[in-house]
């Protein structure tokens, strides 16, 4: 049976899908029964979605499009060399 | 772009000096530009390239540490830490300005180059791959980074919810 401690060294492979079968069991089965990792499990992944949602906010979205300016002005400099 | 460097950074004097000197690079390097289809792509990578110049510039004056931000444990191994209890969906809390202002901070508040590989996987969504080469090391060591910069992000909110900002 894993620790909590064992058991944070595999969240990353654990949410990227990348544990190999017997982990992600032995993984599972300390989730299952420990309370603690389950709530910091759902900590974790909240602060992640946060992180990401926050930045899908319109005033910090990256724009579409380079300024036309600069593109014109790169493309001049691209056919001066 | 500017929110790109803003991001990596985490502040804006920074920033603004980010892109001046990306854009100067683009020019410099404006016979590597493949065609208006890509230049979005192109530039966005000179940022990211430039911001992560400017990283390593600060880390030779000397990074924070992340430790006191990563998870505790006791003698046996077991979690001794608070436990943030959520009272509202993701999406209502997020429709709160103070709310994502307290995020911003947080991701502000992380260690270079923690912030920057959180950034460039979470946000960017560039590859593990992608980071470990654009931070010339390798997957591996993106992949300890990202799982302490996002614990570490975690026990930053969570210190805002045990005071009620949160």
């Amino acid at each position: 049976m894993l620790t909590c401690a064992e058991f944070e060294a595999f969240v990353l492979d654990y949410l990227e899908g990348s544990l190999p079968a017997t982990q992600r069991a032995i993984f599972k089965m300390h989730l299952f029964v420990c309370k603690d990792c389950q709530r910091y499990l759902a900590a974790y992944v909240r602060s992640v979605a946060m992180g990401k949602a926050v930045f899908k906010d319109p005033s910090m979205a990256v724009p579409e499009d380079v300024p036309e300016d600069l593109v014109q002005a790169i493309l001049a400099a691209k056919k001066a060399e | 772009m500017l929110a790109v460097a803003r991001r990596l950074l985490g502040n804006d004097d920074d920033a603004r000096e980010c892109i001046q000197d990306a854009y100067l690079a683009a020019f410099t390097k404006a016979e590597m530009f493949e065609g208006r289809s890509a230049y979005r792509t192109w530039l966005h990578r000179i940022v990211v390239n430039t911001a992560l110049g400017m990283l390593r510039k600060r880390k030779q004056r000397g990074t924070p540490s992340v430790d006191g931000l990563l998870p505790e444990f006791d003698g046996n191994g077991c979690r001794i830490e608070p436990m943030w209890q959520f009272e509202e969906s993701l999406e209502k809390s997020m429709e709160r300005e103070d709310v994502r202002n307290t995020v911003r901070t947080a991701i502000d508040a992380l260690p270079d180059l923690y912030r920057a590989v959180l950034v460039m996987r979470d946000i960017e969504e560039f590859s593990a791959a992608e980071v470990a080469a654009l931070l010339k090391t390798n997957i591996p060591v993106v992949k300890t980074r990202l799982h302490r910069a996002r614990a570490a992000l975690k026990k930053l909110l969570e210190a805002q919810w045990t005071r009620g900002e949160l």
